[in-house]
């Protein structure tokens, strides 16, 4: 059984299907569809035996790299162009193929927005390498 | 129903683990090494689990005992064997007291020893003092069970060859008790009623009003858990809270284990907080709060400090509320502007700017206070509090 992450992004991506404002935002009630959507999502995945995890991330980014020997860490706190990509979650799913993978990504991009009219919210798909299988 | 889970047991497995302590403390004044006798205990529980079900003991402590013995003698023998056993490595034993209190006094020194870092005080707390098992604290942490053994046998490592003989810094042990307190009420392992548990063992061994002043704290702000979130999993903020629902035992053991560690006339950061939620609690509805006397509390508070730098900014950010309830919404967020410096980058920090704007009437700020204080949530649960609350600001304003 593959594992796939459906990442869900701050920001990045193709041009948005549906541009929205930002959720503080919305209609108090198209908010809460929203997030009860969400924890649907995991409600689903975990009663059909595919869930493994979900995770949400802050928004902050720090990008760090080694300094040198002997020397301090080197980081730097953004901002970074608003091209760039930034990650605000995912879910991380284990399926019988590709196309089930597929499937529930699409279903994840259906959550409701304003108005409570799908998001069309492009997720990105990743295959998580697997373990070396028994040998032959 | 589970197949493959055990039977009911015979046993009471609080009292299991109410034993632990003891046991352990025991085995510790006996001369034994912490690290090898927590260890032995650890092992005689899970055989105990195993066995009791189908031959209950007759006296569960002495049994612990006697297994966890047997266990360090193979220990020491197969270590013998390797004849690497450093006999100047044990723990020495404290001499003299031997009350059930002062066991988990000693033992909560001993894990909360300060060259630990916070995360292994309170795993080693939790296993040595509370009883739980590897897998219930890696639960409770969301992390590995590996991860949380190697954890804590680094942090046992750490304290070998240290001496146990001296009392060890009782606000250390305030510390890991109030963060396993703060680390909330999961699913699988209700970490603060483990907190209140080890805290009420605490205040048998020791009168520190403080310790009492912890515990009072505790109860009076778990008394309000049924009620802090909704059927969905919402937070409810104190003001919207079905005051039905909390726990009028729990605030009335509170109030009196506050009365009497006040009544020692050395107040602290924690008979004071204790104090102010007391006062929450006593509240019938949210307007019946008594905010004036709430701020006086904030003030001792904040004097309990007398550098300015060194000031709690927590404190001061729940002092800037209850200004804003006495002295005016303007008053309050004038206040927290003092903090922005300090706390400035921090959710809560907007979050209180966002409800002193919404006491003032000023709509607009409020909700763009609290879609800042969202951007910088840590928690799913507040991050989507906080977008709510600016949404149903936008809404009615």
């Amino acid at each position: 059984m593959p594992k796939y992450l459906l990442l869900k992004h701050y920001r990045g991506g193709p041009a948005a299907h549906r541009p929205v404002p930002p959720m503080d935002q919305w209609d108090p009630q198209d908010v809460e569809a929203h997030i009860a959507f969400q924890r649907h999502v995991c409600d689903l995945l975990a009663h059909s035996g595919e869930f493994v995890d979900a995770q949400a991330l802050t928004p902050t980014q720090t990008w760090v790299r080694y300094g040198g020997p002997g020397a301090a860490p080197v980081s730097t706190d953004g901002p970074h162009p608003e091209t760039s990509d930034l990650v605000a979650g995912w879910f991380m799913i284990d399926v019988d193929s590709h196309e089930r993978a597929i499937e529930l990504a699409a279903y994840v991009s259906s959550e409701p927005g304003p108005g409570g009219e799908p998001l069309y919210e492009w997720i990105d798909v990743r295959e998580v390498m697997s373990e070396l299988p028994a040998g032959d | 129903m589970n197949p493959t889970e055990p039977p009911a047991p015979s046993w009471d497995g609080d009292a299991l683990r109410a034993l632990v302590p003891r046991v352990l403390a025991g085995l510790v004044r006996r001369g034994e090494d912490f690290d090898a006798a927590e260890d032995a205990l650890q092992e005689a529980l899970l055989e105990a689990i195993r066995v009791w079900p189908g031959h209950p003991p007759r006296d569960a402590r002495a049994w612990l005992t006697a297994v966890a013995t047997r266990r360090l003698i193979d220990a020491r023998r197969s270590a013998a064997a390797r004849a690497r056993r450093e006999v100047t490595d044990q723990v020495q034993p404290v001499p003299g007291a031997t009350e059930d209190g002062d066991d988990t006094l000693l033992l909560l020194f001993c894990c909360c020893h300060p060259e630990l870092a916070p995360a292994s005080q309170m795993a080693l707390a939790l296993r040595a003092v509370g009883g739980l098992t590897t897998r219930e604290i890696a639960n409770a942490f969301y992390v590995p069970e590996a991860t949380m053994a190697q954890r804590i046998s680094r942090a046992k490592r750490t304290l070998r060859g240290c001496r146990l003989d001296r009392p060890g810094d009782l606000a250390v042990v305030l510390r890991v008790l109030y963060l396993i307190y703060s680390t909330g009420h999961h699913e699988r392992v209700d970490l603060a009623g483990e907190a209140i548990r080890l805290t009420r063992q605490l205040t048998l061994a020791t009168d520190e009003p403080e310790a009492h002043g912890l515990l009072a704290l505790m109860l009076l702000n778990h008394a309000r858990s049924a009620a802090r979130l909704d059927a969905d999993g919402r937070i409810v903020t104190l003001d919207r809270q079905d005051r039905s629902r909390w726990d009028t035992r729990q605030i009335a053991e509170g109030v009196r284990v506050l009365q009497s560690a006040l009544a020692a006339q050395r107040p602290g950061r924690y008979q004071i907080e204790a104090a102010i939620a007391a006062l929450h609690d006593d509240a019938a509805s949210a307007p019946e709060t008594d905010w004036p006397q709430i701020l006086a509390w904030y003030d001792d508070l904040v004097a309990l400090t007398d550098d300015p730098r060194r000031q709690d900014p927590a404190a001061m950010l729940g002092r800037a509320v209850a200004v804003g309830h006495v002295l005016g919404a303007s008053a309050g967020l004038r206040e927290a502007e003092r903090l922005r410096e300090v706390i400035g980058e921090r959710h809560r920090w907007h979050a209180v700017r966002g409800y002193l704007y919404e006491l003032g009437g000023q709509g607009p700020a409020a909700a763009a206070a609290y879609a800042e204080a969202a951007r910088r949530a840590g928690t799913v649960a507040e991050r989507d509090h906080l977008i709510r609350q600016a949404a149903r600001i936008r809404a009615t304003g």
